[in-house]
């Protein structure tokens, strides 16, 4: 009986990259949406006044409790997906860097303003 | 301020000990009582991180943000409108808190992250290099981030309400 392609061997603590790849990618991903979600929120006004989950934090409050939702949800379904496989670690490791500088530059006001 | 100073001193310990463990050149061989002590370690972190963010999002941002009653002269407990009110001090909030109430939430989002793939594989992420590598910059980034929350947090939440004034003050030194 052979090993499936991308199955994780007996041992997948040791060599499967797959959990920890969806960790990385969703961590990304989540930054990416809250940098999007204050955006957005910042040009809308109908989008600011449906992200005011709790008054008193105004928009900041949906901003961050739907990136929090995208991102554990992202990580959730990834893990899922791809606990027991093997992937190309260096190309989902760049795009989730790629997001998170993308989050980081797009939260600075300067930025955000220019859209 | 408190977690998110905790916070901060605490990083630059995790980006030491997630670099010793997970490079194959700086340490041979790390005990279970060491793997063990460095988990503990970036469980606290996440705590003190979502504390700071939580704490900074449901109990300090709405004192700061909070209306003044129309009329009011007087806006030292309403430090945001305080800010806004001179063109002198604006830029702490359309620049200091605007970027920080939302760059903070990237601390502990990825140290979360950072700690999970640290308990998921421990000692053996020295042969994952890929994702070795993207576990140290988040970390790297968690702390820039943490960073620019608690360089504004400190200078908006504490120093421009208290001071009340109308200039931004970073430092004040004496005449000879």
């Amino acid at each position: 009986m052979t090993t499936p392609y991308n199955a994780a061997p007996s041992d997948n603590r040791s060599f499967t990259n797959g959990s920890g790849a969806a960790a990385i990618f969703s961590a990304g991903a989540g930054c990416f949406v809250l940098a999007v979600l204050a955006i957005l929120g910042d040009k809308s006004a109908l989008i600011q006044r449906s992200l005011v989950f709790y008054k008193p934090t105004g928009p900041l409050s949906g901003v961050t409790t739907v990136a929090i939702l995208v991102w554990l949800v992202t990580w959730a379904i990834l893990e899922r997906r791809w606990r027991k496989k093997t992937l190309p670690a260096a190309r989902i490791s760049a795009i989730a860097l790629a997001l998170l500088v993308l989050s980081l530059i797009l939260t600075f006001p300067p930025v955000g303003d220019l859209f | 301020m408190g977690f998110g100073g905790l916070y901060l001193l605490a990083c630059s310990g995790a980006l030491i000990g997630l670099y010793q463990f997970t490079t194959s050149s700086a340490a041979p061989e790390s005990t279970p009582g060491q793997e063990r002590f460095m988990r503990i370690y970036l469980i606290t972190m996440v705590v003190l991180a979502w504390a700071a963010v939580l704490s900074g999002a449901y109990a300090i941002y709405p004192w700061y943000r909070a209306a003044p009653p129309p009329g009011a002269v007087d806006l030292s407990m309403f430090p945001q409108h305080l800010l806004m009110a001179s063109p002198a001090t604006i830029g702490w909030h359309s620049l200091g808190m605007e970027w920080k109430e939302h760059v903070s939430w990237f601390a502990p989002i990825s140290i979360t992250m950072v700690a999970f793939v640290f308990i998921r594989y421990g000692h053996d992420l020295r042969n994952h290099r890929q994702l070795r590598a993207a576990v140290l910059v988040f970390s790297v980034a968690s702390l820039v981030a943490a960073g620019i929350a608690g360089f504004f947090g400190a200078e908006i939440d504490e120093r421009a309400p208290v001071q009340g004034g109308n200039t931004i003050q970073l430092s004040r030194g004496e005449a000879k």
